[in-house]
């Protein structure tokens, strides 16, 4: 009885979470295109052609799996952060916080948004790649269960810097010196093992290098790290990101006087 | 044989004390019978919003018991949940999103399936004159009609307690007898209804039993017309055409606001004929009449006393 009407209120909040971002698709799902669409011209063409090979690929190839998982990255990230937000800000929230709803569900809700999200716009991101380079893949799984929890990782992140804020700007500053800066030095770009060993053990402390390797495990068949560490690493933050979330909507921090 | 009907609400010793340390609820206790038509009245920051936001979990309680159709908030509060619809004060639905989907998305949370729901928002927003309205934007509503789509979303799960916090302030006279009207109709069928008003006249209209609350204490609590006896005093205002002396009325009292219109307060005791006679005996006619609409200050400062705090002072005058 009660699972059942769980099961209708997450799909109620998946919903209005999709067409919210499906509504406003024109600042959702167009930038990200176009901003991925700059790199493979710039990095990928222009300046690719020139760095030759990277890990034994060509640079094109080596890059486009690292830009499809920034795209999920920041994508999850912002579509949780600014939704559930704004549902704080104009008191919408309280809609479901009257409910019956269980936490939990919240939670799945906006992070199962943030998910669709984030990987619609891999995928959109996929397609406009296939215009610059030729996509192999070596294992199709791993790039689904990589993306998946990253997706889900990001959304959850976003979900807990959205109860936190305060106001709009709030939302964007952990993007801007956190998310940005991780994900450039996550080997997006480069091969971490180009690095001089120092750095590559600060590397190592970055969650983005682990995603980002998985993920190009799954196309190219290389990586930096070893899987098992990559995925104990996605899993750990999940359950920790997930722990926190839970507890602050627990206790109301932010939505209950 | 006794048969103990539920009540529809039990708060005991509720007490709230805001981060920064105000105390907006002092220890309350308020009881609801089901099927009731219930007022909760008082001034401007008495604190009954704070009531109906720890009552529906949007606030947090300090100390106290809340229990909602005898599920203890604090226990089963998702069963509790259940049986309320909410109207807040405030507007608080996603302006962006349009009328239909507001309404369908919040029975998804109490567990409507979505072909239910899409019926009875239709069923809802015909009754509420908002269904012309319902591929718009909520923010394209007019005031009253924003009010009228939170009282729609309320009803979609078909709760058995309905609370309105002011569902009539900023609304027209006509407006609000349909509102009224409404709420008549739903309460026949049963549905427990508990209201905020700052009109005196609205509770007397609509309710049967009637809490008084300020400063975070109950000061009140009885039935509606055990309370309008208490009121003895009522003040009318006479519109008067004098043609020379000032008018002079015995065993009234009475106020002089301009050279053409006096304020009388007359009791349950005395007549206004009274009044009349002695105006003709002075040769004044009385051009019109109206009731002073301050009943509820009345009714507070004869509750809560001289002690009246200076917000209710201010609201008194006109
Ligand atoms: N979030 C809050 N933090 C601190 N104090 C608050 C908060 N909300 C309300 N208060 C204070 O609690 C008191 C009661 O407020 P409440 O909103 O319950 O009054 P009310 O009876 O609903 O008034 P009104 O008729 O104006 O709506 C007020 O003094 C108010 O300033
Ligand atoms: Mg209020």
């Amino acid at each position: 009885m009660s699972s059942a009407r769980n099961m209708i209120a997450l799909k109620s909040i998946l919903h209005k979470e999709v067409h919210r971002f499906m509504r406003i698709w024109v600042q959702t799902l167009v930038p990200p295109a176009i901003t991925i669409s700059l790199y493979f011209v710039i990095f990928g063409e222009l300046i690719g052609s020139r760095i030759g090979q990277m890990g034994g690929f060509d640079y094109m190839s080596f890059i486009v799996p690292g830009l499809i998982m920034m795209s999920v990255i920041t994508n999850s990230y912002s579509n949780v952060a600014s939704s559930f937000f704004s549902a704080k800000w104009q008191r919408n929230v309280e809609e479901m916080l009257v409910a019956p709803v269980p936490n939990w569900v919240i939670v799945a809700g906006y992070v199962g948004g943030g998910m669709c999200r984030g990987i619609l716009v891999g995928c959109i991101v996929t397609l406009i790649s296939l215009l610059f380079t030729e996509i192999q893949v070596h294992n199709i799984w791993i790039i689904i269960v990589t993306v998946a929890l990253t997706s889900a990782t990001f959304a959850l992140g976003g979900l807990i810097n959205a109860i936190f804020a305060g106001s709009f700007d709030d939302i964007s500053i952990i993007p801007t010196f956190i998310l940005t800066p991780l994900t450039y030095l996550g080997g997006v770009f480069y091969s971490i093992t180009l690095l001089p060993d120092f750095w590559q053990g600060v590397s190592q402390a970055n969650p983005i290098v682990y995603m980002v390797n998985a993920f190009r495990y799954g196309f190219l068949g290389i990586s930096d790290v070893s899987l098992v560490a990559a995925f104990s690493v996605l899993t750990g933050f999940i359950i920790t990101l997930f722990v926190i979330a839970m507890t602050l909507i627990t206790k109301g921090i932010g939505l209950r006087s | 044989m006794v048969i103990d009907m539920q009540n529809a609400l039990d708060i005991s010793g509720l007490k709230k004390v805001y981060k920064g340390g105000f105390q907006a609820l002092k220890g309350i206790d308020l009881t609801v019978k089901q099927g009731d038509f219930f007022a909760l009245l008082g001034p401007n920051g008495a604190g009954k919003s704070t009531t109906i936001g720890v009552i529906t979990s949007l606030v947090n309680k300090t100390a106290g018991q809340v229990k909602v159709y005898g599920h203890d908030i604090d226990h089963e509060l998702e069963d509790a949940k259940s049986f309320i619809g909410l109207v807040p004060q405030e507007f608080n639905f996603n302006q962006f999103e349009s009328l239909m989907r507001i309404l369908v998305n919040q029975a998804g949370y109490y567990g409507v399936e979505r072909s239910v729901a899409h019926e009875r928002a239709e069923k809802y927003l015909k009754q509420l004159d908002l269904w012309d309205k319902r591929n718009d934007a909520a923010r394209m509503l007019s005031g009253g009609m924003k009010r009228r789509l939170m009282i729609a979303r309320a009803l979609m799960h078909e709760p058995k307690m309905l609370i309105l916090d002011e569902p009539t302030a900023g609304v027209d006279i006509e407006l609000r007898r349909s509102m009224w009207d409404f709420l008549r109709e739903l309460n026949s069928q049963g549905i427990t209804i508990i209201l905020t008003t700052h009109y005196l006249e609205e509770a007397e209209m609509l309710c049967r039993n009637i809490a008084i609350i300020d400063s975070g204490i109950i000061v009140e609590n009885t039935d509606m017309k055990s309370l309008l006896a208490k009121l003895d005093v009522e003040t009318i205002v006479l519109d008067l055409s004098i043609g020379g002396a000032e008018p002079k009325l015995n065993d009234f009292c009475y106020r002089i606001i301009d050279d053409h219109t006096i304020e009388v307060d007359i009791k349950k005791s005395q007549r206004i004929n009274d009044v009349f006679s002695q105006l003709t005996e002075q040769n004044i006619n009385v051009l019109s009449l109206r009731n002073k609409s301050n009943r509820l200050e009345e009714l507070f400062v004869s509750i809560i006393g001289t002690g009246a705090s200076s917000e209710k002072q201010t609201q008194g005058a006109q």
